[in-house]
């Protein structure tokens, strides 16, 4: 167990602490009359840093059997504790509680059935009907309540309220006065990630309180990361471990839950100079030689999730072999068949290129433009900082006929690769309502995947001359992107 | 229902009757198709073709299950170890990711069917009896997801007994979540370490308690709705110690789809390891291999099916599946087109049913060009008596069989041994791929090709060391099928004598080696190099060593065996017989062109309707068509927006071009509420068609769909 006088980065947590907060944290007894002390004190044990968190929530609660108010909404970032602290004091006091996660809650009579089955007992959800509304729900709770008159507070946690906005619209509203509504003393504890001003729905509704889990510190952070140490190692050295930990992640990642993964797959690499004897554990510079940059790799990979943690492990039991592993998006290479490559091909041209000028690029004799107007004003912001473009079908194909050294017919099975590609996600279908007549495609891969497809299956120069002159043109306007030049450099590579 | 229902009734109604006449459904089967009034072996040839179509199919299984064996045990090995691995892991956050096992499957959507199924087959087998696996089809919402996974999980283990059958069926729709599924998970664990206590041990090795996981596949990843994946992921992962869940996306374009799909909170839900299948062109080598270049198999393809077919592979789907559907059609074809087909079978058969041949098939065999090429080259008389004597006919019928036969039985060996040969050489003169070689081998004389002359070439500026390991190889591929036993000899012959020399001329060769590899990649001045190398050339037969004596020899060897045994399929005598040539057809009925043929319906009615009275000259209207082609032929001359009003207008002139010789003058101004109307039914036809489409510019004009608007 964490005791506070043994760690040595303690007295600099403090320091950074607010003084406002330290006096609380001082003052704090958790002193709740109605409940036992032993259990108030494990409670403030088992939750470090949220002491005042935990205080407030208890002082809103009030006496078991006293009303509470009758919602309380508590947003905070993720991984800051709200649904951990909720529940920690719903357990250990023992009081009468539901706790729903509201995306399992694919309609609402899930919730109400899990609500019922968890104050009432399951025979009391059973009597729900098929597809129960809310005033079904009214009805039941207070035929139930009446039955069995809440003795104490009853809570109904609602964890990812933000899904409760795409439920039935009166849904919300309706949870928010629930105590009203049945007559009995429940409280309704939403939590969310996002504020409430999100939520207010148009007809207004009764406004519940509002409460807010700050995220931790970065002293928090250290303070929390090192309660798990290893039973083999010092607790300092593991708080020194996850200090270095920190001073690599902390710049992109805040989630407690993220962080407590990442230490635990990377420690066993940290104590490998000890077991080999190489290092001593007061020896902390050359511990922090030896993982510092391990741990930007695993920025790279693991944090990503371009490797999993497994195969994360795996790598480091077998280090000496020293295989790179293969991340996700290492794979990007899609064998395609010889049409779609070109329709792809015609599809990104289609995207970014302006339709004006396709019969400059597109017709043998095209006439002539003069070169100083050429585009438009609007014209002149590159393409591919304003993203893909919307084109028909019919301009897809001509640009495909054109594309395509041979003649092909205009089969089915041509017409149908479209379709594939859309459901493989490389096109994308804009606007669903006339697919008949004049069906709307954007291209979704990137210049690069273009042109490692076009690279496969140039035999013909002039689609990389087309390619090449579209993307000309294109980083005339815009000399500063970078990847463009790239691009063009590649493209003379050829 | 012999009697008449009653129809009488109160109210008015609608009365569907089923007819009677369904019942006594045509009982032909599909071989009656096969059997004409002029020929009476239909059905044995629809019994041979059947019996083809069964080991093509038997052949296609067992190619996809040894080339996906690899990859699906790896994947079964990967759900074991994770079956194991949770229930041993103590700390939360690795609890609570999910295994997930990410398939590259390539493309080639239609093929992925198969490795689904006996995947699924496998994980059944060997590793868990709960296996769902979901399409994206039917999943549109969470709801639908989940009730997918828990149809297939319960409706499967209640089977096992009864009693749970009547809660499933009571199994409200409110109650369809992930919760109700870990109760039934509970009891149905238990009650199987109960019953089959010996079960669960064979699978358990290890010490550890076995938790059977729970496999859910979805077979196209990429199909489904983000939304819907990111909120079963979620709810998935909160029941992770309860429910040991592993997924299998199946994903046809890359991992990185993953990526895109889901965001980060959600993907570190996931423990994600990628597994590869064999790609789809590899699929299609083994397949070619088996059917099309065995001598066994007794149908085969010309050249240009050959092409159509692996056109269509390559340009098209990638997919192996419709490949051997067009192989079966193209059989289908050719047995119901061709009624000598049922000399199509193995030897033996083949034999037997060329001594009993009718005499119709007899003249039919007359008829055939390459038989008729044969009788030219006989004697004057031999010629009279195949001419006019049937007995004769049918002996020398068989003995062009057996002629046939060992002609294919000679030939694949000999075309795998060019093809190890050459298939090493830079550039790859004669193709990279052995169905390349094959197709030119089978059209026309390969050794009258330039990509054969310079094939020859390369091989004759080989190395001893390659050279002999080339040949090492045909000897290998010439042993296994051991015929052609005075080749293999010779061969060996060869390649003993090449051994024996000792290190003379390998400096030499090498150093040619060199050079034509140079040739290779200097561009700028290849004529000048050229020039140089033929003077070298020249100057080098003059002194040539052992080696280059025994090379050349070798090389002469196999330009003898490439004349003498591949030769091209037509000149065969009786090839019709075996070989399916009509692409023509193949390509009409395979790639079809919906389009083409809609317009041509269109613009020249004749063409299908096959009416003496709608053959028209190219550029006329004529009234006799029906009033669709009119409107249609009308509008092609609009831009892109149509005046109805014109159009109505010229329709009725044409109209009236008809009429005008019989009928006075007066009524053709007049508007014919009947022909008024047969315009708006055309107009409305040609909207249903995908032609026009009413616009919102203007309220009297249609818009054109289709090119030529501008």
């Amino acid at each position: 167990m964490f005791s506070s006088s043994s760690l040595p980065i303690q007295p600099l947590c403090i320091r950074i602490i607010q003084p406002s907060n330290l006096i609380k944290r001082m003052s704090v007894t958790l002193q709740c009359p109605g409940y036992p002390e032993d259990t108030l004190r494990s409670l403030a044990e088992r939750l470090p840093c949220r002491e005042t968190q935990l205080a407030t929530l208890l002082a809103l609660m009030g006496q078991p059997d006293q009303y509470s108010y009758p919602s309380v909404f508590i947003y905070g970032h993720r991984a800051t504790g709200k649904s951990h602290v909720v529940l920690s004091i719903m357990k250990d006091l023992e009081l009468p509680h539901a706790s729903v996660d509201c995306v399992e809650c694919v309609s609402s009579g899930l919730l109400f059935h899990q609500v019922l089955s968890a104050f009432f007992g399951p025979d009391a959800a059973a009597l729900l009907p098929r597809c129960p509304s809310l005033s079904d729900f009214v009805r039941l709770y207070k035929q139930m309540s009446s039955n069995s008159p809440a003795t104490q507070t009853r809570y109904i946690i609602l964890d990812r309220a933000e899904r409760m906005r795409d439920m039935d619209f009166s849904l919300l509203p309706a949870l928010l006065r629930l105590q009203e509504l049945v007559n009995d003393n429940v409280t309704v504890i939403l939590l969310s990630e996002i504020v409430w001003e999100k939520f207010r729905p148009n007809t207004g509704c009764f406004e519940p309180l509002l409460f807010h889990f700050p995220d931790y510190s970065k002293a928090e952070l250290v303070q929390i990361l090192s309660w798990d140490h290893h039973p083999s190692y010092t607790p300092e050295l593991y708080a020194s471990y996850i200090n270095i930990l920190l001073g690599v992640f902390f710049s992109v990642c805040r989630d407690l839950r993220e962080l407590r993964h990442l230490a635990v797959l990377n420690f066993s690499k940290f104590c490998e100079p000890l077991e080999k004897g190489e290092a001593k554990e007061s020896d902390i510079h050359k511990l922090w030689k030896n993982i510092e940059p391990h741990l930007q790799r695993a920025m790279q990979t693991v944090y990503l999730r371009e490797v999993s943690s497994v195969q994360w492990e795996q790598q480091q039991m077998d280090e000496k072999e020293a295989t790179t592993l293969r991340v996700l998006s290492a794979h990007a290479h899609i064998e395609l068949p010889y049409y779609s490559k070109f329709l792809l091909i015609a599809a990104y041209l289609a995207s970014f290129n302006p339709a004006r000028t396709d019969r400059r690029f597109f017709l043998k004799s095209h006439g002539k433009i003069r070169k100083t107007n050429f585009l438009k004003k609007h014209e002149k912001t590159s393409n591919h900082l304003l993203g893909p473009k919307p084109f028909p079908l019919d301009r897809l194909m001509a640009i495909f006929y054109s594309v395509v050294d041979s003649r092909v017919a205009p089969t089915a099975s041509v017409f149908s690769q479209i379709s594939s590609l859309v459901t493989l996600q490389l096109l994308s279908q804009v606007g669903h309502d006339d697919q008949l007549d004049s069906p709307k495609y954007k291209c979704s891969v990137s210049l690069d995947f273009i042109l490692a497809i076009s690279r496969c299956v140039c035999v013909c120069v002039r689609l990389l001359d087309l390619l090449a002159l579209s993307l000309v043109i294109q980083s005339q306007v815009v000399r500063q992107e970078r990847s463009l030049f790239t691009a063009v450099s590649n493209l003379h590579l050829l | 229902m012999s009697e008449i229902p009653l129809t009488s009734s109160v109210s008015k109604g609608c009365f569907v009757f089923k007819s009677a006449s369904k019942k006594r459904k045509r009982h032909v089967g599909v071989g009656g198709y096969l059997v004409d009034d002029s020929d009476e072996n239909g059905s044995d040839r629809f019994r041979i073709c059947q019996k083809l179509w069964e080991t093509v199919q038997t052949n296609t299984e067992v190619i996809q299950d040894q080339l996906n064996k690899k990859v699906l045990d790896s994947l079964a090995e990967f759900i074991k170890k994770h079956g194991l691995g949770c229930s041993s892991d103590n700390w939360r956050q690795r609890a609570r990711e999910i295994p997930t096992a990410a398939l590259m499957l390539g493309v080639n959507v239609p093929d992925h069917a198969m490795t689904f199924r006996s995947l699924c087959n496998l994980l059944q087998d060997s590793v868990t009896p709960f296996v769902v696996s979901v399409h994206a089809k039917e999943c549109a919402a969470v709801k639908l997801l989940i009730q997918k996974v828990l149809e297939q999980l319960m409706g499967r283990g209640v089977s096992v007994d009864e009693e749970q059958e009547d809660d499933t069926a009571l199994l409200q729709r409110t109650q369809c979540t992930i919760s109700a599924l870990c109760q039934w998970y509970k009891t149905v664990t238990k009650k199987s370490t109960q019953v089959f206590p010996q079960r669960t041990e064979s699978l358990t090795n290890s010490d550890f308690p076995q938790s059977l996981p729970v496999v859910v596949i979805f077979k196209d990843f990429e199909a489904f709705n983000s939304q819907v994946l990111q909120d079963f992921i979620l709810i998935c992962s909160r029941y992770t110690q309860e429910l040991p869940f592993i997924f299998i996306f199946g994903i046809a374009t890359s991992p990185s789809a993953i990526q895109h799909r889901l965001p980060h909170s959600v993907s570190s839900l996931l423990c994600i390891e990628v597994f590869h299948s064999l790609s789809c062109t590899q699929h299609l080598a083994s397949v070619f291999d088996k059917l099309i270049l065995n001598s066994q198999f007794p149908f085969k393809l010309s050249s240009r099916v050959i092409q159509v077919l692996v056109g269509i592979f390559l340009y098209h789907d990638f997919s192996v599946q419709n490949f051997v559907k067009g192989l079966q059609f193209s059989m289908l074809e050719h047995f119901k087109s061709q009624p000598l087909s049922m000399l199509c079978c193995q030897k033996q058969e083949a034999l037997l049913s060329a001594k009993t041949l009718s005499k119709k098939n007899v003249e039919r065999i007359r008829h055939l060009p390459s038989f008729m090429r044969y009788v030219e080259t006989q004697e004057p008389q031999e010629q009279v008596r195949l001419l006019t004597n049937d007995e004769h006919v049918k002996e020398v019928c068989q003995k062009l069989l057996k002629n046939l036969h060992k002609y294919h039985k000679n030939y694949y060996p000999i075309l795998q041994c060019l093809h190890s040969l050459t298939s090493s050489l830079p550039k790859f003169p004669l193709g990279k791929h052995i169905r390349e070689l094959h197709v030119s081998c089978i059209e026309k004389n390969l050794w009258e090709t330039e990509e054969y002359d310079s094939a020859l070439q390369l091989l004759r500026i080989l190395a001893k060391d390659e050279l002999v390991a080339a040949l090492r190889k045909c000897a290998e591929i010439l042993k296994s099928t051991k015929i052609l036993q005075n080749v293999l000899q010779q061969l060996e012959d060869f390649i003993g004598r090449l051994e024996a020399l000792e290190g003379v001329s390998s400096e030499d060769s090498s150093g040619n080696g060199i050079i034509s590899g140079k040739m290779e990649y200097q561009k700028t001045d290849l004529f000048q190099l050229q020039k140089t190398l033929l003077e070298k050339e020249s100057r080098r037969t003059k002194r040539m060593n052992p080696f280059e004596v025994l090379r050349s020899q070798v090389i002469e060897f196999i330009d003898s065996l490439v004349r003498e045994y591949l030769t091209p399929a037509e000149l065969q005598p009786l090839n019709e017989v075996c070989y399916y040539s009509s692409s023509g057809v193949l390509r009409q009925r395979l790639n079809v062109t919906p389009r083409t043929s809609i317009q041509a319906a269109l613009s020249h009615p004749f063409y299908y309707l096959q009416n003496e009275s709608l053959k028209t000259d190219a550029g006329t209207i004529s009234s006799a068509a029906p009033d669709l082609c009119i409107v249609y032929k009308l509008h092609l001359e609009c831009g892109r927006l149509i005046n109805l009003y014109d159009w109505l207008e010229a329709f009725l002139t044409v109209m009236s071009a008809a009429e005008d010789q019989d009928t006075n003058s007066e009524e053709c101004g007049k508007y014919d509420s009947l022909k008024h109307a047969r315009f708006i039914q055309a107009v409305s036809e040609m909207e249903f068609l995908g032609f026009i489409k009413s616009t919102k510019q203007k309220t009297d004009h249609v818009a054109r769909l289709t090119w030529g608007g501008c």
